[in-house]
C-alpha cells in the first residue's frame, strides 16, 4: 500500500501513530465496535451530551466500508463500465469487440473511493466529536466494565456492535488450497482469469457478475436450488437469466466434495445432478454468509448470552441478558445490512438513555442486491403474510412496459407492490430494475408516511422515469377497483 | 395444410385430435405399453407421456379410432408392466416406493440418463392409470385393469416423499437422495398434491397443500388478476384431468376465482403479452402466442450477436417474466380450447395459415421460432413430443364432450383429494 489514497485511508480508519487516551472515569456509554452501528450510536450519544468511549479492534467503518458495501459497489460500477462498452453497439455506439478491465485501475479507483468515504468516520473526526477512541481488543471484566489492553473502561451502559465476519465453507482441503472471502477479496492484485464463487447470496452474485463483466470466466457453485434464497422466485429467475447472459456459468443444487491444487490450478470437485465433476480455476471466492463476532469478548463475565448461531441474544428493545448492555448491528440482528445496523445503533442509545421503548422488530428496512438488474425489497413477502393468515394482493408492473425503461434499453425486471387484500395498505414491495436500489426508497417513504395506493396513484412522477412504474402499479390498483365496481 | 384451414372448425379439430392420438399407437412399445417421449430415434419412454396416453384411450374408443377390446388390452399390458417391473433402491430399476423414474428404456423399462425418481411425472402416470380404470368399467372383462390401478396407486408412498418436511420434494435419486428443492409458487403440481392427499395407504397430511399454497401470489399482472405461473402448460396439466369449474380451495375462495378461470386469465396474459411483444419477436400477436415448456433452438449453434437475443434449447419458457426467446409451442393455443374457444381457434387458424410447416402430417411439433432463421427458414423442432399430443387429445375432448372431466368427477380418489385440500362448491357438493 503505497498509494496516497491508501495512506489517507489508513490514517482515517486506523491511524498508525494513534495513542489510546487515558480512560475518563465512569463512561455513560462504552461502545464495542466502530462499524455502522457503533458509529451511529456514538454520534447520537454525543449529541445527547453523554460521555462516550468507542473501542475498535481493527478498522473504523466496519465491514460496510472496509470489505463490504463500499468496495463491492465500486467494483460493480467498474464492471458495468466495461459491460457498457461491450454493449454500446446495441445503442448505436461503436462495435467494441471483446474487452476487459484494467484491473489495477479498477482497484486504484476502489481504494480512492474507500478512502474518500472513510473521512466521515475517521478517528480524528470521532475524537473531535468528543468520543474517546480506543484501538484494541475488548473484553468484559465484569457486568459494568470492559478492558482494552491495560485500560479498564467503566460504564453505566454498554453497546456491543462488534459486527460479523464471513463464514468459511465446510469443504475438505479448501484451507490448504487457499480461498478468498470478503475479508481479503478486495485486496486482490490481478484479475483472475477463472473465478469460482461458492455461494449464491447477494455478495456472491454481485461479484460474479462484476468479474464476468470485467473479463473473468466465472462459475457460481451453490448448494441451494435458486439464487438469493431470501428473494422471491421471479426475482431470482430474472437474475439467473441475467447472469447467464453475461457469461456466468451457474451450478445450482451442487454439493462440493473437496478441493485440490494441481500445477498451480485450484481444482474444485463437486457433484451436480448426480454427476461428479471438477472445475479448474485461478481464484475461489467463498461467500456463504456471515457469522456474528461474539467470541473472545468474555461475554459471560458480563452475563451476556448468545444464541446457537453465535448472535448475541437481545429482546425487542435490543437489550441483552445484562440490563445495562445493549447490542446492535450484525452481532445480533438477523438482517445484516448497513442501514439496519445504523438504525439499531441509534435505537439502542434511545432505549438505554431516553427510555424510548423502540422495538427493532418494527424497523422497515429496504435492501438491495446490486446485480444488473438490481433486486430490492422492503417490508413483508407474500409468503410471510400467507403464513400469518393475511391475504395479499400484488400489483405488478413489468419494466418492459415502462416507457423510460424502454428508451433506456433496461427492460428486465418489475415493480411488485404487495397490499393487504381488500385494502390499499402497502405491506411490502419487491423491485427488480436497473435502478431498483433508488426506486425502493420511494416505497420506503410511502410506507413510512402510510400512504395507500389511492394517494400514490395521484402523485405525479417525472415522465418518462423508471420510478413511474411505482405510480403505474397504483394506477393498476385504481383500474381494478373500477372493474370491480358494480 | 391449406385444405385443413378450409375445414369447418369441428372437422379441423377432429383431424388434429385424431393425428395427435395416433402418436400413441405409432410411438409405443406394444409389448409393455411404454410410450416414447418423442418420435425421434432412440427416444426413451417418459412415464408422464404414458399417463397421458392411458387417458387418451377412452377418447379414442368413444371416437371409434380404436376398438374397446384392443384399447383395454393395451391399457392392461401397460399396467401389468408397471406392477411387475423392478422397484428398489438400486440405480438400475424402474421405480422405488411406488414412484417411477422419469425416463425409462423403451424395451427393458429400466431407468435411463441417471434421471430422477419423479414425483410430478409419477402423478401424471397415476392420473392416467386412474382415468383408464374409471373408463374401463366392464364387470369381468376389465376388472383386472381396475384391480391393478388400485394396487399401483396404493403402492405410491407419498408420505415418504415429504422427506420429513411439510411439503413435497421434486424428486429423488438413488445416488444422492432427495432433490433438495421443492415446489415454490403455483405450477402444475396441484394434481400431484390431490393424488397424494387422497391416498388410502400413504396419504399426505392436509397441511402439506396449505404449505404449498402459502407460496402462491395473487397478482394483478398486465392489468389482469391472476395466480401467476409463467409457462402455459402449468395452467393445463392438472386441468386436463380435473374440472375446476366452480370448485374452490381456500386460496381461490379468498381470491374470488377458481383454477379454471385462472387458466382463462393465463390465456389472456399470453395474448396481452404477445400483443405488446416487448422484445420484438417475429410473429407475436394477439393471435399468435403459446409460450411454454418445449423444444427450442440450440443456443450453442444459434446465438446472435446481441446478448438479449440468446436462444435456449428445451426449457420452460414463460410470460411475462420470461424466459422468452421468441420460441412458440404451436400446439399450445389449441390446448386452451375449453378455456377460451374463440382465442384458441382464431390463433390456431392464423398459425396454420402463416406457418403451415409447424404441423407436419397434421400433428403439431413441439416448437418453432420465427425470430431464429436460417436463410428464410424459421427454426422448427424436429419430430413430435408425446406430452404435447396427449394434452391436446384430452383438452380437445374436454371441449368437445367433457369425457375426461365427466369420468374424473366420478373418481372417489379425486373427490377425496379435493376435499382434503379444502376444495368446496360446484360439482363437489353433489
Amino acid at each position: 500500500m503505497t498509494d496516497e489514497a491508501d495512506v489517507a485511508y489508513l490514517q482515517r480508519v486506523r491511524p498508525p501513530d494513534w495513542h489510546n487516551p487515558a480512560p475518563r472515569g465512569l463512561y455513560d456509554l462504552v461502545i464495542v465496535g466502530g462499524g455502522p452501528a457503533g458509529l451511529s450510536a456514538a454520534s447520537l450519544a454525543r449529541s445527547l451530551g453523554l460521555r462516550v468511549a468507542l473501542i475498535e479492534r481493527a478498522r473504523l467503518g466496519g465491514n460496510s466500508l472496509n470489505s463490504g458495501s463500499i468496495p463491492s459497489k465500486a467494483l460493480v460500477r467498474s464492471g458495468r463500465a466495461v459491460e457498457a462498452v461491450i454493449d454500446g453497439s446495441r445503442f448505436g455506439g461503436p462495435e467494441s469487440g471483446e474487452c476487459s478491465a484494467d484491473f489495477a485501475a479498477v482497484m486504484r479507483r476502489m481504494h480512492a473511493i474507500r478512502s474518500r468515504i472513510a473521512e466521515s468516520c475517521s478517528a480524528l473526526r470521532l475524537a473531535a466529536l468528543g468520543v474517546d477512541v480506543f484501538f484494541g481488543h475488548a473484553e468484559f471484566a465484569d457486568a459494568r466494565s470492559v478492558r482494552v489492553g491495560t485500560a479498564a473502561l467503566h460504564f453505566k451502559k454498554a453497546l456491543i456492535a462488534a459486527g460479523a465476519h464471513p463464514r468459511g465453507a465446510a469443504v475438505p482441503n479448501l484451507e490448504a488450497v487457499g480461498y478468498l472471502t470478503s475479508a481479503n477479496f478486495f485486496e486482490m492484485q490481478s484479475l483472475p482469469r477463472r473465478l469460482a464463487v461458492i455461494g449464491g447470496g447477494p455478495l456472491g452474485c454481485e461479484m460474479a457478475q462484476a468479474f464476468a463483466h470485467m473479463g473473468s470466466k466465472v462459475t457460481i457453485l451453490q448448494d441451494e436450488p435458486k439464487f438469493l434464497a431470501r428473494e422471491e422466485r421471479d426475482a431470482a429467475e430474472i437474475l439467473s437469466l441475467s447472469l447467464a447472459r453475461c457469461g456466468v456459468e451457474t451450478r445450482l443444487n451442487t454439493t462440493i466434495s473437496g478441493a485440490r491444487s494441481v500445477n498451480g490450478e485450484k481444482l474444485i470437485d463437486f457433484e451436480n445432478m448426480g454427476i461428479a465433476r471438477t472445475l479448474a480455476v485461478d481464484e475461489i471466492l467463498v461467500s456463504v454468509g456471515r457469522a456474528a463476532n461474539s467470541g473472545e469478548m468474555r461475554l459471560e463475565a458480563a452475563g451476556i448470552v448468545t444464541a446457537a448461531d453465535g448472535r448475541i441474544q437481545i429482546d425487542d428493545f435490543l437489550c441483552t441478558a445484562n440490563p445495562d448492555v445493549y447490542a446492535a448491528g450484525d452481532v445480533c440482528m438477523a438482517h445484516k445490512f448497513t442501514n439496519v445496523a445504523e438504525a439499531s445503533g441509534e435505537m439502542a442509545v434511545r432505549n438505554a438513555f431516553a427510555k424510548a421503548g423502540q422495538r427493532h422488530s418494527a424497523i422497515i428496512a429496504p435492501r438491495c442486491t446490486y446485480c444488473d438488474p438490481e433486486i430490492a425489497h422492503i417490508g413483508m413477502h407474500t409468503r410471510d403474510a400467507a403464513r400469518q393468515g393475511m391475504p395479499v394482493k400484488t400489483y405488478t408492473i413489468m419494466m418492459q412496459d415502462v416507457d423510460r425503461a424502454i428508451t433506456d434499453g433496461r427492460v428486465d425486471g418489475f415493480v411488485k407492490i404487495h397490499l393487504r387484500a381488500g385494502s390499499d395498505e402497502i405491506i411490502g414491495a419487491s423491485i427488480v430494475a436497473s435502478r431498483a436500489s433508488e426506486m425502493i426508497n420511494e416505497v420506503a417513504v410511502i410506507m413510512h408516511a402510510r400512504l395507500g395506493m389511492r394517494a400514490l396513484a395521484g402523485i405525479l412522477h417525472t415522465y418518462p422515469a423508471q420510478s413511474d412504474a411505482i405510480r403505474l402499479a397504483a394506477r393498476a390498483y385504481m383500474n381494478s377497483l373500477q372493474h370491480a365496481a358494480p | 395444410m391449406t385444405i385443413m384451414t378450409h375445414n369447418p372448425d369441428a372437422a379441423l379439430i377432429d383431424r388434429l385430435q385424431r393425428a395427435a392420438f395416433d402418436y400413441f399407437t405409432s410411438y409405443s412399445n406394444p409389448d409393455n405399453g411404454l410410450v416414447a417421449d418423442t418420435s425421434r430415434a432412440a427416444s426413451p419412454s417418459s412415464i408422464a407421456v404414458v399417463g397421458f396416453g392411458l387417458s387418451c384411450y377412452p377418447v379414442a374408443v368413444e371416437r371409434g379410432w380404436i376398438g374397446r377390446e384392443p384399447a383395454a388390452a393395451r391399457v392392461l399390458k401397460t399396467l401389468r408392466f408397471f406392477w411387475d417391473s423392478e422397484q428398489g433402491e438400486q440405480p438400475r430399476a424402474t421405480g422405488y416406493r411406488g414412484f417411477y423414474y422419469h425416463f425409462l428404456e423403451m424395451r427393458s423399462g429400466l431407468r435411463v440418463w441417471d434421471c430422477e425418481l419423479s414425483l410430478i411425472d409419477t402423478a401424471l402416470l397415476m392420473a392416467g392409470i386412474l382415468t383408464a380404470a374409471l373408463y374401463f368399467d366392464a364387470e369381468d372383462s376389465e376388472a383386472q385393469i381396475r384391480d391393478l390401478a388400485r394396487a399401483l396407486y396404493e403402492r405410491v408412498d407419498w408420505t415418504w416423499a415429504l422427506n420429513g418436511g411439510d411439503t413435497l420434494a421434486q424428486g429423488w435419486r438413488p445416488e444422492t437422495g432427495f432433490l433438495h428443492y421443492g415446489w415454490e409458487g403455483y405450477n402444475e403440481a396441484t394434481l400431484l398434491y390431490l393424488l397424494g392427499l387422497a391416498s388410502p395407504t400413504h396419504p399426505l397430511p392436509a397441511a402439506s397443500f396449505a404449505g404449498w399454497t402459502h407460496t402462491y401470489q395473487w397478482e394483478n399482472l398486465l392489468g389482469i388478476d391472476t395466480l401467476y405461473s409463467g409457462p402455459l402448460f402449468t395452467h393445463l396439466f392438472s386441468q386436463a384431468w380435473v374440472d375446476f369449474r366452480g370448485i374452490r380451495d381456500s386460496f381461490m375462495r379468498r381470491a374470488g376465482s377458481d383454477y379454471f378461470e385462472n387458466t382463462q386469465s393465463a390465456v389472456a396474459i399470453q395474448r396481452e403479452y404477445a400483443a405488446r411483444n416487448p422484445r420484438g419477436f417475429a410473429g407475436y400477436s394477439r393471435n399468435l402466442w403459446g409460450i411454454t415448456a418445449g423444444d427450442g433452438p440450440d443456443n450453442a449453434q444459434q446465438r446472435l450477436t446481441s446478448r438479449d437475443r440468446r436462444y435456449f434449447g428445451y426449457m420452460a419458457r414463460g410470460v411475462p417474466y420470461g424466459p422468452d426467446d421468441g420460441t412458440l409451442a404451436p400446439w399450445a393455443m389449441l390446448a386452451t380450447l375449453p378455456f377460451d374457444t374463440d382465442a384458441a381457434l382464431a390463433g390456431t387458424r392464423h398459425l396454420l395459415r402463416r406457418y403451415p410447416q409447424v404441423c407436419p402430417d397434421e400433428r403439431f411439433t413441439s416448437g418453432f421460432n420465427p425470430s431464429c432463421t436460417t436463410g428464410q427458414q424459421a427454426w422448427l423442432s424436429q419430430g413430435w413430443y408425446g406430452l404435447d399430443q396427449g394434452l391436446l387429445v384430452m383438452m380437445i375432448e374436454n371441449h368437445r364432450s367433457g369425457l375426461i372431466w365427466n369420468l374424473t368427477r366420478g373418481s372417489a380418489e379425486l373427490r377425496s383429494g379435493l376435499k382434503r385440500a379444502g376444495f368446496e362448491g360446484g360439482w363437489l357438493q353433489s
